[in-house]
């Protein structure tokens, strides 16, 4: 086995090819840098993780290079014995920082940055805390249109060249360049060609200072009042892991969450932009009993007893014309409630899916010049826009055999039909809707106003993926935890507790109690979720197998 | 847990004696007091709102925003002071200021004067000094709407108590306070220098360091295989 001695700490690696910083990071040591990051190519630029590196021979001594070498460009072998806390390396890294601080303005006050920003982390753990420079700053005029989601304050830049790496190597489309040397550096566009590719949020994720800045966060809230839950994305099968970031109930932004196991490091715009229909204007606030066009009650209490009572006497009566629409966006505990309840009511109730919505094609990334994709893909958008239609359909394959379309359902004129949307742009039209002619009894679980919702007997106001918990299994059969960070708007409730309410299993919806208990009903496709706690990188879909430890990798 | 004998102190009733038991001393010396009161007449009572008190220089009143020296609001919107505030009642929304030379500006600035606790805590976390409490004390109002005190209205604060002389303008600094501005800087070693104890510079021979990394059991002591060499 291969050990490495880390200020003094042996640190097994066994046959990992790492450098220094990431090495370091099993130790428990943090080794300060801004311009490596482990998704991009290495440039050993910034300094910052200067260290003492050195080899012990055979014979026993310990043989140190005079010089101080850059952590990241210096891979560790057997035997590599790495200083980072002598008094030669804090030296160097106080050098450092005031050179980077050189010229960066102390606006720290009004940049976005300042909380979660890496000078200002450095600079108190590592930095000097003044500086001596007696001349005036330089300062670079900022750039608004970097492109239409990123603005660039040129002077707070530190020319780590991050983003310059991302967009050459990871998205393909290589906007960002370096203009000018030396103190006059300046990351720019080409002219005319701003960086709106489709990862382009990414850069200012990676900025690890506040030069580059979300025009759709920009001055929105300070970062330490945003309170984050980890979460999935549920805008593509992909399924990246997210960070919601929420305040008041608000959401303002999504942040990609490392998964190695899903999609890395980044996620693409469509996602970490398309949550803006959590704060509609016509989200469902309120349930509904209606009759015809009137509103009976809109009292939970009451909406979901006729709701439960309405399909109970269907069930009894007329079996085989109830029939259930389940959506792609349920999470796999709500299919399971719901497919369990309605089976239990009775086995000929038909429970169909509504097909998961393609658009285009699977989009990867890099791309090269003519915007044509190169292999291997780094990351892939992918066209099914639907972030759990596997998990649904194998609840559904469990309980009925087969996934019957829901346009099967549709044409066979039900009688009773409960519907589960969840799409924010569901494909359900006003014609879709005159279809239902027949339905007497239409139970809408929905987070947005439709023409479905407007014919519906009982409407149900759900909540969106921010405001549940529960789990999506991604295309490649990962099943990762979303969780519920903020409050729905008005009377809206998460998904979960009504359907556990309307099956009678209470009010108290716990997903990881829902999963274990998945697990065991259906062996085959969750076994392998066992108690239901699904960690922070998921667990795969699967019979119960045991599972190896992910390795963690420094980001 | 019960009291332990050492921590009991008992105390005796003091014995009342006979002038005692008459209380004649207890009511002569309670006139004594009230007369006092009457020949040698000395108020405390203020007459306010006839007179105006006096106030300490430290008082703590009404807030108000700052101007710059263009008249512009001198807040960047930072939210230092919301963050500071125990009281929760500032409110400020940022926006991108539409002066060439300053970033972020507050679109609004509110203060809820009745929530306000009066603490001065937002004035100590302003980097900018933007934000100060004045002597203004006789803070009246009809409806709770009226109390919350909007940026135009603490702007008002500010041009009303700047020249009453309680109320000066305390700072003229550059426009990011404290932080940005040196007016003495510290004398320092060169900003790359060899410490006297770096290691390498104390090494015998170069390359190799003595001493002081602490080999894991599986290794052999390198200080055993220096002392050897030499």
């Amino acid at each position: 086995m291969a050990t490495v001695l880390v200020n003094n700490k042996p640190v097994e690696i066994g046959s990992d090819r790492l450098n220094c910083i990431q090495a370091a990071d099993r130790a428990g040591v943090e080794i300060p840098h801004y311009c490596w990051h482990p998704d991009l190519s290495v440039v050993a630029s910034c300094r910052m993780c200067l260290v003492e590196v050195g080899d012990k021979k055979p014979d026993g001594t310990v043989a140190m290079q005079p010089k101080l070498v850059p952590g990241c460009q210096t891979p560790v072998k057997d035997g590599t014995v790495i200083i980072s806390d002598s008094p030669k390396v804090k030296a160097a890294q106080q050098a450092t920082l005031e050179y980077l601080l050189l010229n960066h303005p102390l606006d720290c006050p009004v940049c976005d940055q300042a909380g979660e920003c890496g000078l200002q982390d450095y600079s108190f753990e590592y930095g000097r805390g003044y500086s001596r420079l007696q001349e005036p700053k330089n300062i670079k005029p900022d750039k608004d249109y970097i492109g239409d989601q990123i603005t660039l304050f040129t002077d707070r830049c530190i020319m780590c060249t991050r983003c310059v790496r991302f967009t050459r190597e990871v998205s393909g489309t290589a906007e960002l360049q370096v203009s000018s040397r030396g103190s006059h550096e300046e990351i720019d566009i080409f002219p005319g060609e701003p960086c709106n590719n489709k990862l382009a949020g990414n850069v200012v994720d990676l900025c690890p200072v506040g030069a580059l800045c979300s025009k759709d966060f920009l001055y929105e809230q300070r970062v330490w009042w945003l309170k984050s839950k980890k979460s999935v994305c549920p805008d593509c099968s992909t399924g990246c892991s997210i960070n919601v970031d929420q305040n008041n109930d608000t959401v303002y932004r999504l942040k990609p969450r490392y998964n190695p196991l899903a999609q890395g490091s980044f996620m693409c715009d469509d996602g970490r932009f398309g949550w803006k229909y959590i704060h509609a204007e016509n989200r469902l606030s309120l349930p509904a009993q209606k009759d015809g066009d009137k509103v009976v009650t809109s009292d939970w209490d009451q909406v979901l007893n006729a709701t439960r009572t309405a399909f109970q006497s269907a069930g009894k009566s007329s079996s085989k014309k109830v029939a259930a629409i389940f959506s792609p966006w349920m999470t796999v505990e709500e299919a399971y409630i719901l497919a369990s309840w309605l089976k239990s009511v009775s086995p000929e109730i038909t429970l169909s899916m509504t097909p998961a919505r393609v658009v285009g094609e699977d989009d990867t990334f890099p791309k090269d010049v003519h915007g044509k994709s190169v292999q291997p893909a780094k990351f892939t958008i992918r066209a099914e826009k639907a972030p759990n239609r596997a998990g649904v359909e194998a609840i559904l394959k469990h309980f009925q055999g087969s996934v019957i379309p829901s346009g099967q359902v549709l044409s066979s004129s039900p009688e009773a039909l409960f519907v589960v949307g969840g799409d924010p742009n569901p494909e359900v039209n006003a014609a879709t809707a005159s279809k239902l002619g027949s339905v007497k009894t239409l139970a809408v679980l929905d987070l947005l106003d439709s023409p479905l919702t407007k014919k519906a007997t009982f409407v149900l106001a759900g909540g969106s993926f921010a405001e549940r918990d529960g789990s999506f299994v991604n295309h490649s059969g990962l099943v990762q935890a979303i969780s519920r960070s903020l409050q729905g708007p008005h009377e809206a409730r998460p998904d979960g507790r009504i359907l556990s309410e309307l099956a009678g299993r209470g009010a108290m919806f716990n997903a990881a109690k829902v999963r274990a208990e998945i697990a065991k009903a259906i062996p085959d496709a969750f076994g392998s979720l066992g108690d239901g706690k699904l960690g922070e990188y998921g667990i795969k879909m699967g019979p119960a197998v045991a599972q190896p430890e992910p390795t963690a990798a420094a980001t | 847990m019960p009291i332990e004998n050492k921590d009991v102190t008992w105390v005796e009733e003091p014995i009342i004696g006979f002038w005692e038991a008459t209380f004649l001393p207890a009511i002569i010396e309670g006139l004594k007091t009230t007369v006092k009161h009457v020949t040698n007449y000395q108020p405390t009572t203020e007459f306010f709102p006839e007179e105006k008190p006096t106030l300490p220089l430290h008082y703590r009143g009404v807030h108000r925003l700052n101007r710059d020296d263009q008249g512009r609001v001198k807040c960047v919107a930072c939210m230092m002071c919301a963050t500071a505030c125990p009281a929760n009642c500032i409110t400020i929304q940022g926006a991108q200021a539409p002066w060439e030379d300053r970033d972020k500006y507050p679109s609004s600035f509110e203060i809820d004067e009745l929530r306000c606790i009066f603490c001065g805590m937002c004035e100590e976390a302003c980097p900018v000094d933007a934000i100060e409490l004045t002597h203004l004390y006789d803070l009246t109002g009809f409806t709770r709407n009226e109390m919350l005190f909007d940026k135009e209205k603490l702007l008002g604060v500010f041009d009303q108590t700047k020249d009453t002389g309680y109320d000066p303008v305390r700072t003229h600094r550059g426009r990011l306070g404290p932080a940005s501005d040196f007016e003495q800087l510290p004398s320092l070693s060169p900003a790359t220098s060899v410490q006297s104890d770096d290691r390498s510079a104390r090494s015998s021979s170069s390359g190799v360091i003595q001493g002081r990394a602490v080999m894991p059991s599986s290794w052999e002591s390198v200080n055993d295989k220096i002392e050897k060499g030499k």
